[in-house]
């Protein structure tokens, strides 16, 4: 092992796996806020369809399917 | 001896700045479809209404003593597109930081501004001419399931047709004419989308009385957010992580 090694803390394997588990959990966080934006009916938010009906407008001006 | 001045910034820096990006572009989005985009909803909804009045009364669902006013709507629109945006923008700033990790040079902004014209292309446009948006009275309520699973798979169709683009820029070797390697991106993105838009079922849900010019300026704006949304996108990554590369670098080398 050279010296680079120890200063430049750049990609080792450890470092890489828990990166890819972070960017697991964030992708799957921030589906479900896509969901709750763009899909939802009520079922998940269990705020009935209010925030369905509240976001209507965004979501036929956002192109995805609505009624 | 140190591979570059710089190291890679975190993976939560780079979140951030992503979801901050997102979040204010989702907010000019919002600003630019209300302005575009309100008056043609209105419009269709009041052709809506006048339908559902028109018809015998089915008791299915009510529009008289709607959960949120039309004033409510309108103000949603900006809590709809600043959080969809600051979901997209988390969602580029993880891709970025994950495709960083195969990319050899410094990032000088650009492929922030790539990647966001992927997206564009192959989340937006792509599914867009095959599902494009539709304004309220505008779909049958009863395929509204299908028509959000095939919406939801033309945009993973999208990405695989922007990735297969990407995959024929590289297959064909760098000592290639730059024209045979774009002729290589765009026949690897025709062909997935092509195949795409003949196995996906269509939806031929346009009531006839429908007036097309509102339909045409609906689409219109609604295709115009998105492009605001994914253009403000990319441009404000880049710019934060320009800054962000630029401040680390200071930090980093403090005497020269
Ligand atoms: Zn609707």
């Amino acid at each position: 092992m050279s010296s680079s090694a120890s200063s430049q803390p750049v990609v080792h394997p450890a470092g890489s796996t828990r990166l890819l588990w972070t960017a697991l959990a964030t992708v799957v966080v921030l589906a479900l806020l896509t969901y709750l934006v763009a899909f939802d009916q009520g079922a998940v938010s269990r705020s009935g369809t209010y925030l369905h009906e509240l976001m209507h407008d965004g979501r036929h001006l956002l192109g995805v399917p609505c009624h | 001896m140190p591979l570059t001045p710089t190291t890679t910034p975190p993976f939560l820096a780079v979140l951030v700045r992503g979801l901050f990006a997102g979040l204010i572009a989702g907010l000019l989005a919002g600003g630019f479809a209300y302005v575009a985009g309100e008056p043609h909803v209105e419009a269709a909804i009041a052709i809506e209404e006048a339908a559902t009045h028109a018809e015998p009364a089915t008791g299915a669902h009510d529009h008289g003593d709607a959960l949120v006013s039309r004033t409510g709507q309108r103000g949603g629109l900006f809590l709809a597109t600043g959080l969809f945006g600051a979901a997209m923008g988390g969602l580029l700033a993880t891709a970025y930081v994950l495709l960083s990790r195969r990319r050899r040079a410094e990032d000088d902004g650009r492929s922030g501004l790539l990647l966001a014209g992927a997206a564009l292309l192959g989340v937006v446009i792509v599914p867009f001419l095959k599902y494009p948006a539709n304004p309220p009275a505008v779909g049958d309520p009863a395929t509204i399931n299908q028509r959000t699973v095939t919406y939801l798979l033309m945009v993973v169709l999208g990405l695989v047709a922007v990735w297969a683009g990407s995959l024929g820029y590289r297959s064909v070797g760098a000592q290639a004419p730059p024209w045979l390697r774009a002729a290589a991106a765009v026949g690897g993105f025709l062909l997935v989308t092509a195949v795409a838009y003949v196995v996906m079922p269509s939806f031929e849900e346009v009531p006839s009385t429908f007036p097309a010019t509102l339909l045409w300026n609906f689409r219109l704006a609604s295709l115009g957010t998105q492009v605001v949304l994914w253009t403000g996108i990319g441009l404000l990554f880049a710019a934060l992580m320009h800054h962000e590369r630029r401040r680390r670098a200071a930090t980093a080398l403090p005497g020269t």
